[in-house]
């Protein structure tokens, strides 16, 4: 790993970047064969991406209106649609980066034996999770319509921004931690705790309101924690979007993390073919 | 022009000891050693050194022992790994056959397969779809392209990820040890594409262990012994150093066993206590390039005399076509041996084998050869068409390892009234019947 001229580097960076965009009809193919792959064999087969996330929600309705009714502040009701907004995107997060940290290792084989950018399996990864999390939110529209929760319509706009910062921050850190994986195998198990530490770090199950003070300036140092609350924002609580400033932030640190992950990825190339 | 530029080429491979095992990157944050233990304890030197060149259009084949680098050069010409010094340079689109069907997803069609394997392979989507119906012909999978990969036979499963690897067209082809899967048939019809591939002037780079292969399809070889080239040029002599430089090796190594008295062999520490015996010493075997260009052979046994005799029953260099021709070789046996065969090739003008044969091959059992002989190859009728041939012999081992080989060091020409194309003329003639009326033959 000898550190070459720094601006040669960075030119290098580019190329490959340029060179990933020419393999995105490799990239949306594979994005298709993981979901079409996924599901083979099931006989609900590609419904089964509607049916995960409303059996979720069903079961979330009968514990926070039956079994424990009461438990959170009356103005979040209903609670199991509010904390979905928050799970929804967070499955996407966390089942990417697990995936992720293992996919070049499973891939190995093809690593060693076929000449492509392996930056490829990772991203696909996030991406099919990207659709997912797409598929998922037709079932939290039928639910938000059904318990007639007041969306302001122009909200809505922001979506697409907050699911790119969201897309960004998530594709850094699976290139990061893929191939740190290939030398550290214990990425893996590490990245399974870390990631239920981070759930509940994350004002998905509970609103960020009733955190303490203290815990709240802790929550606020979590980038996916202004994420989740600019989805509730969006899709839950009435009101204009005043999440902006934050939201900008986040996608600069997530533009960051992206290039860290993108240079880490890139500063161990040669490696993975050899430690696979 | 070259189509492959080898430079020097180094290749370190990182090996980690024992302590790297345990190494967890909580452990390696811990004690701050996440840099350290991305460092390697010791390296493994795959390549030390490797410089060659493969013309534009020439088939090149590399032989070796297994973990002599062969696979490593491969890898490094395609791209798949980065030399750790030296340059290595490829001219125009290369395509490798290293592991067929890499990457093919279980689950899915054959045809989407296809498609996203040809992609990785650096095919965009149209000219997949172009080729699409010729890599499913080539594979003979029309039924079964619908079908999941899982369902596919081991065969068939090959096929397709060769015909896909092949259908990329690139100007550079590198195969890997291929061809030893798959049936008879399969195997044709490859060794049929890959002379396609030279007819159409594009590069083919062979690693193989199919020693056959490389005599009879290469026009160069070359042969890596512990990373380095340890000999390159004509595919027949690089082999048979080869070959002599691997039975040489067995030889010592039975040596070796016969010398170790069994009584140690229960004792685990004198087990491979003395590996180097084992090894061939590589300074040995440099006296095979020696010897005079076209000629080399560990001369147990020696050609000392060849002369061509045609019809009149003179010694000739000039025969007509049609004229019986004999070859006769004096041979000197140094020492007494039993295991051993003649054979005779002969060569037109452009190095094709036109035929080649040896006693073995007809199914003679070798004696006994001590001191002086002569050999005679009678041929009643030579029907080669005009032009300049040149002739091998050889006498070897029965497993290949030659005494004396003497590469194209005979020439002589043939003469014929007529000026026909080709290289063989089989006994013929003409017949018209019907309507069909010409004269003169």
């Amino acid at each position: 790993m000898g550190l070459g001229p720094p601006r040669l580097h960075w030119r290098q960076l580019l190329a490959n970047l340029k060179q990933l965009f020419r393999y995105r009809a490799l990239i949306s193919s594979l994005v298709a064969r993981e979901l079409k792959a996924r599901y083979r064999g099931s006989v609900l087969g590609f419904f089964w991406s509607f049916i995960n996330p409303l059996l979720l929600l069903v079961i979330y309705t009968v514990v926070f209106t039956v079994v424990l009714p009461g438990v959170h502040p009356p103005e979040l009701e209903p609670y199991a649609v509010f904390m979905f907004c928050g799970i929804l995107p967070w499955t996407w997060f966390s089942s990417s980066l697990l995936e992720s940290s293992n996919v070049l290792v499973a891939g190995g084989n093809l690593i060693k034996k076929v000449l492509f950018p392996a930056e490829v399996l990772p991203i696909v990864t996030v991406l099919a999770g990207l659709v997912h999390f797409c598929l998922g939110l037709p079932i939290l529209a039928a639910f938000l319509i059904y318990y007639r929760v007041p969306v302001t319509p122009t909200d809505l706009l922001w979506l697409p921004l907050i699911v790119a910062i969201q897309l960004v921050l998530t594709v850094g850190l699976a290139l990061l931690l893929s191939a740190l994986t290939v030398h550290f195998r214990d990425v893996r198990d590490l990245l399974a705790n870390l990631l239920t530490l981070w759930f509940f770090a994350t004002p998905i199950i509970y609103p960020i309101t009733q955190a303490p003070e203290r815990v709240r300036r802790l929550l606020n140092l979590n980038p996916f924690t202004h994420l989740v609350i600019a989805y509730q924002e969006v899709l839950f609580k009435s009101g204009p979007f005043m999440q902006g400033n934050r939201l900008l932030a986040v996608g600069a640190a997530s533009l960051v993390v992206f290039v860290f992950g993108y240079f880490v990825f890139d500063r161990l190339r040669d490696t993975l073919a050899e430690e696979v | 022009m070259n189509a492959i530029e080898v430079r020097d080429v180094h290749k370190r491979y990182r090996r980690y000891g024992r302590r790297r095992q345990f190494a967890t990157l909580k452990s390696a944050l811990l004690s701050g050693s996440v840099l350290r233990d991305l460092r390697p304890d010791a390296v493994f030197e795959a390549l030390k050194g490797v410089s060659f060149d493969v013309r534009s259009g020439k088939t090149l084949g590399i032989v070796g022992r297994n973990g002599s680098g062969k696979s490593t050069m491969l890898k490094l010409i395609a791209g798949i790994g980065k030399p750790t010094s030296g340059t290595v340079r490829v001219d125009g689109r290369v395509s490798a056959l290293i592991e067929l069907g890499a990457g093919f997803h279980p689950e899915i069609s054959g045809r989407e397969n296809v498609y996203i394997n040809g992609m990785m392979l650096g095919l965009s989507r149209r000219e997949i779809a172009r080729r699409f119906d010729d890599i499913v012909r080539f594979a003979e999978l029309d039924e079964f392209i619908e079908a999941p990969v899982k369902t596919y036979s081991s065969g068939m499963y090959m096929r397709l990820g060769f015909a896909v690897a092949i259908n990329v067209d690139p100007d550079v082809l590198l195969v890997d040890e291929v061809l030893a899967v798959g049936d008879e048939a399969f195997t044709h019809k490859c060794l049929d594409k890959f002379a396609d591939f030279r007819r159409r002037g594009r590069t083919v780079l062979l690693v193989t262990h199919s020693l056959d292969l490389v005599t009879r399809f290469c026009d160069e070889a070359l042969w890596l012994d512990g990373g380095t080239v340890k000999a390159q040029g004509d595919p027949r002599r690089v082999v048979d150093a080869y070959l002599t430089n691997v039975a040489a090796a067995e030889n010592r190594q039975l040596a070796a066993d016969d010398a170790s008295p069994k009584s140690q062999i229960p004792n685990p520490k004198s087990q491979g206590t003395d590996p180097g015996s084992r090894i061939p010493d590589p300074g040995e075997d440099l006296d095979m390039f020696k010897v005079s260009e076209g000629r080399w052979g560990s001369r147990e046994v020696e050609i000392t005399a060849v002369e061509l005799v045609g019809a009149s029953g003179d010694s000739s260099h000039m025969f007509q076509s049609g004229e019986g021709v004999e070859i006769r070789l004096r041979v000197r046996a140094n020492q007494p041996v039993s295991d051993f065969a003649f054979g005779v090739g002969i060569f037109n003008a452009e190095g094709v084998c036109c035929y080649g044969t040896n006693t073995l091959i007809e199914g003679a059992t070798a004696g006994e050869l001590s001191g002086d002989g002569e050999v005679r190859f009678v041929i009643d009728k030579l029907d080669l068409v005009e032009g300049t041939y040149k002739l091998d012999v050889a006498v070897h081992r029965q497993n290949g390892v030659p005494y004396d080989y003497h590469r194209l060091l005979y020439t002589f020409r043939m003469k014929s009234a007529l000026k026909e194309a080709g290289i063989f003329r089989p006994p013929h003639r003409w017949s018209f019947s019907g309507g069909v009326r010409i004269t003169g033959l």
